[in-house]
C-alpha cells in the first residue's frame, strides 16, 4: 500500500474500532472491559502515534509502520503446518506450550500439560468467558497506558494472548512456552497479543514468550504483557523476538512487584525491521527485586530500540540490568535505561550496564542511561560502553589458525553469549546460542564448536 | 626451515629490526637473547604476522615460501606457533572451542580428517599432563582469571597439542617461579625433535639451564651482533650484555 493512500494505519484503526470492538468481545460482553477499551482508544485518538519529537521516541521513527495499512487475518487463515511449527520450537520436553497463530489461540497445537487444578493456563479470550472475575481484578492493573500509546492501542484492540495464573504457594518448574507465529501472507498482517501473568504469594513460574514469522510474512506485532507478582513470588520471564526482517514489533512488558518478589527478565531481540521493547517495572513493596538481561542484534537496516524503566517505589528494593548490543551493516540500536528512585525509597540498590559492539563503520547505537533519584541513602551505578572487536584477541585467535572471519564471529558470539549464557533452560539457551552463532559469518564452524563443546560439557 | 635475510621491520613507523640475518634448520633449538628494546619480541611478532609489524625490506623464507605474504592464520596452519609473552584473556571463548577450532583448521589445511569429539578429548587430556595443567581450566574462558604461570603453561599446552614445525617462545620464562619454569621447560623439551625447530626468545639465561639450545644469538639494536653455542649464554650471564655490546662497538 503506497503512502499516498489516505487509509494509513490510524485511519484504518479508527474506522475499524467499533466493528472490531464488537467482534473481539466474543460471546461475553464485559462492561468493565468495554470501558477499558473505550478509554484506551480515546487515549490513542488524543495522543496519536508518536513522532521523533517525543523524547521516548527520539531515535525511533515509527512512520514506516503507521503509514502502512495492516489488517488482521481472517480466522480461516490462522493455520500452520506442523513441520513449520516444529522447526521454530525450542527443544524442550514435558513442558507447557501455548501456540497463537496470527494472534489467535490454537488449541490444536497447544498443550497445557499436567498442572494443579487451581492453576489457569490458556487463552486470555477463553478466560474472559470462563473466569471473568479473576480478570476484572487483574487485567490492565500494571499498565501505564498514558505514557505508552501502543499499549493503549493494544488494550483497545487485543484479541487474545496467554493468561497464566499461579495461585499462592504453587511452583511450576517446567517452563511455560508461549509461541506467537505469524503465517498470513495475503496482506500485511497486524496482531495485538495481550498476555497476563499473575503469580500468587510464594508462587513460582518460568514463562518464555517466543515471537516468529514465517517466510514472506510482513507483520506488525503490537504486544503487551502484564505481570503481577505477589509477596515472595519468583518469576523468570523470557521474551525472544525472532521475526523476519520485513516485520515490525512493538512490545511492552509491564510489571508490578510486591514484597520480596523476584523477577528475572531476559529479552533477546534478533529479528524484525523495526523493533521496540519497553520493560516497565514498579518495585512496589520492600524487598522486591528485578534482574534485567538483554541482548539485541541488528544487521542490514534493522532498527532495534530497548527502553527499560525501573521504579524503585519502596525502600530495600533492588535492580540489576545488563544489556548488550551487537550491530553490523547499517543497523541502528537504541538503549535507554531509566531508573527512578522515588522519595523515601532508601537503601535501594540499582546497577545498570549497557555494552555495545559495533561491527561496521555504518552501524549506530544511541545509548542513554538515566537516573532520577529522590532519596538520599541509595546505591546506584550505571555505565555504557561502545566498542569494536579487540585487536589483540583477534590476533591471538588467528595465530592459532582460525580464519579472520571465524575469529571475528567467535569474539562476537562470545560477547553476545555473556547474556545468553545466563539463560537457565539448556534447550532454550542452546538453541539461542545456535541461532546467534548462525547469524555470523562462518556460522557452521561456530556451530560445530558449540556442538563439540556442549558434548564435552555433558561428559 | 627458516631463512631470514637482511630483515628490516618497523612498528608504528619506527624501524626496530635493522638488517637481521638468521638461518634455522629442522631439529635445532635457537636462543635469541638481548637487552630490552633490542628487537627480540619484534622478531617474534613479525614471524607470527601480527598487524602493525611491517616488513620494510629483506626476506623471510619458511619452508621455501615467502612468509611475509602469508596471513597469520596461514602461518599457523603451515606450522608456525607463537607462544605469547602476554597471553590474551578472551572472555566468553571457551578453551575447548579454541583448541578444537585451531586443531581442525590446521588438520584441514594438511588435508587430514577432523578429529571426533572423543579422540580430541583424549588427546587434550594427554597433552595437559605434559604441563601439569588442571583440567578445570579446560572449560574456562581462554586465559580468563588464569595466574601468570597458568597462562604460560597454557601456551605450552596449546603448542604441545598443535605440534608446530617452528615454535617461537616469546619470553615464556618471564614471570615464572622455578617450579613453573621446570614444567614449561619439560613441555618444550618434549617437543624437541628432528623435524621441528624451536626459537627461544629470552632475556635471561635461566630457561636455557633446562632447555639447552644448539645456538645462541645476541640481538642488539635490530641486528644479530654475535652468535655462538650454548656457552655464549653462560658467558652473557656472567659478564652481562655490556661486555658484548662494547665488543660489537669496537669491532
Amino acid at each position: 500500500m503506497s503512502s499516498s493512500q489516505v487509509n494509513n494505519l490510524a485511519n484504518i484503526l479508527t474506522e475499524n474500532f467499533q466493528s472490531a470492538f464488537t467482534a473481539r468481545q466474543g460471546a461475553s460482553t464485559l462492561p468493565w472491559l468495554s470501558a477499558q477499551r473505550q478509554s484506551a482508544f480515546d487515549q490513542f485518538q488524543e495522543a496519536g502515534f508518536p513522532t521523533r519529537r517525543h523524547e521516548n521516541w527520539k531515535y525511533t521513527d515509527v512512520s514506516r509502520i503507521t503509514k502502512t495499512g495492516f489488517v488482521t487475518a481472517d480466522a480461516t487463515h490462522n493455520v500452520i503446518q506442523a513441520a513449520d511449527l516444529d522447526s521454530l520450537k525450542f527443544n524442550t520436553e514435558n513442558n507447557h506450550e501455548l501456540v497463537f497463530i496470527n494472534g489467535q489461540f490454537s488449541a490444536e497445537h497447544s498443550n497445557t500439560g499436567s498442572l494443579p487444578d487451581s492453576v489457569v493456563l490458556g487463552s486470555l479470550r477463553d478466560a474472559l468467558v470462563n473466569t471473568p472475575a479473576l480478570l476484572e481484578s487483574s487485567l490492565n492493573q500494571c499498565l501505564d497506558s498514558n505514557n505508552h500509546v501502543f499499549a493503549a492501542l493494544n488494550t483497545a484492540f487485543f484479541n487474545d494472548g496467554a493468561f497464566i495464573y499461579v495461585p499462592d504457594n504453587i511452583v511450576i518448574e517446567d517452563p511455560i512456552v508461549v509461541y506467537f507465529v505469524s503465517t498470513f501472507t495475503e496482506s500485511k498482517l497486524t496482531t495485538a497479543p495481550r498476555n497476563l501473568i499473575v503469580l500468587g504469594k510464594n508462587a513460582q513460574a518460568n514463562v518464555i514468550e517466543s515471537f516468529h514469522g514465517l517466510k514472506d510474512v510482513v507483520s506488525f506485532t503490537n504486544t503487551i504483557t502484564e505481570i503481577e507478582t505477589a509477596d515472595g513470588a519468583v518469576l523468570e520471564h523470557y521474551k525472544v523476538q525472532q521475526e523476519n526482517t520485513d516485520s515490525f514489533h512493538i512490545g511492552g512488558t509491564h510489571l508490578k512487584q510486591h514484597r520480596n518478589s523476584r523477577v528475572e527478565s531476559h529479552s533477546i531481540s534478533l529479528g524484525g525491521a523495526i523493533v521496540r521493547n519497553d520493560i516497565v517495572t514498579k518495585l512496589a513493596d520492600e524487598g522486591a527485586e528485578i534482574i534485567l538481561n538483554g541482548l539485541y542484534m541488528g544487521n542490514g537496516s534493522q532498527h532495534v530500540d530497548n527502553h527499560t524503566l525501573v521504579n524503585h517505589s519502596k525502600p530495600h528494593t533492588q535492580s540489576e540490568e545488563n544489556y548488550r548490543g551487537v550491530l553490523d551493516g547499517r543497523a541502528q540500536g537504541v538503549f535507554n535505561g531509566k531508573v527512578i528512585v522515588h522519595k523515601d525509597a532508601q537503601k535501594i540498590s540499582a546497577a545498570q550496564s549497557n555494552a555495545n559492539l559495533l561491527l561496521s563503520d555504518h552501524a549506530e547505537i544511541d545509548t542513554k542511561p538515566e537516573l532520577e533519584i529522590y532519596a538520599d541513602d541509595v546505591k546506584c551505578s550505571h555505565g555504557a560502553t561502545i566498542g569494536q572487536l579487540d585487536k589483540n584477541m583477534l590476533f591471538y585467535l588467528r595465530s592459532r589458525g582460525l580464519d579472520k572471519e571465524t575469529a571475528k564471529s567467535l569474539l562476537t558470539f562470545a560477547f553476545a553469549d555473556e547474556v545468553i549464557s545466563r539463560i537457565k533452560f539448556a534447550p532454550v539457551r542452546e538453541q539461542l546460542e545456535f541461532n546467534v552463532g548462525g547469524r555470523l559469518p562462518d556460522a557452521d564452524l561456530i556451530k560445530a564448536n558449540l556442538d563439540s563443546a556442549n558434548k564435552i560439557k555433558a561428559r | 626451515m627458516l631463512k631470514i635475510k637482511n630483515l628490516k621491520a618497523s612498528v608504528d613507523d619506527k624501524q626496530i629490526l635493522k638488517g637481521l640475518d638468521l638461518e634455522i634448520k629442522a631439529g635445532e633449538v635457537h636462543a635469541i637473547m638481548g637487552p630490552n628494546g633490542s628487537g627480540k619480541s619484534t622478531l617474534a611478532n613479525v614471524l607470527a604476522g601480527r598487524d602493525g609489524y611491517t616488513v620494510d625490506s629483506g626476506e623471510i623464507i619458511y619452508e621455501g615460501k615467502d612468509l611475509t605474504e602469508m596471513e597469520p592464520e596461514i602461518r599457523a596452519r603451515e606450522g608456525i606457533f607463537l607462544a605469547f609473552q602476554y597471553p590474551v584473556e578472551i572472555p566468553g571463548v571457551n578453551n575447548v572451542y579454541l583448541l578444537k577450532a585451531a586443531m581442525n583448521a590446521i588438520r584441514k589445511h594438511r588435508g587430514e580428517a577432523e578429529l571426533d569429539a572423543f579422540e580430541f578429548l583424549a588427546l587434550v587430556k594427554e597433552k595437559m599432563k605434559v604441563v601439569k595443567m588442571n583440567e578445570d581450566l579446560l572449560n574456562r574462558a581462554v586465559n580468563e582469571g588464569f595466574s601468570g604461570g597458568e597462562k604460560k603453561r597454557n601456551e605450552i599446552f596449546q603448542m604441545a597439542l598443535l605440534e608446530p614445525r617452528l615454535a617461537i617462545l616469546d619470553e615464556t620464562d618471564s614471570g615464572l617461579d622455578i617450579d613453573a619454569l621446570k614444567i614449561v621447560a619439560g613441555g618444550v623439551n618434549d617437543l624437541r625433535s628432528e623435524d621441528r625447530a624451536i626459537v627461544l626468545v629470552t632475556h635471561y639465561q635461566r630457561l636455557l639451564d633446562y632447555v639447552v639450545p644448539d645456538y645462541v644469538h645476541v640481538l642488539s639494536d635490530g641486528k644479530i651482533i654475535k652468535s655462538g653455542g650454548k656457552e655464549l649464554a653462560l658467558e652473557l650471564e656472567e659478564k652481562g650484555y655490556d661486555w658484548i655490546l662494547k665488543g660489537a662497538d669496537a669491532a
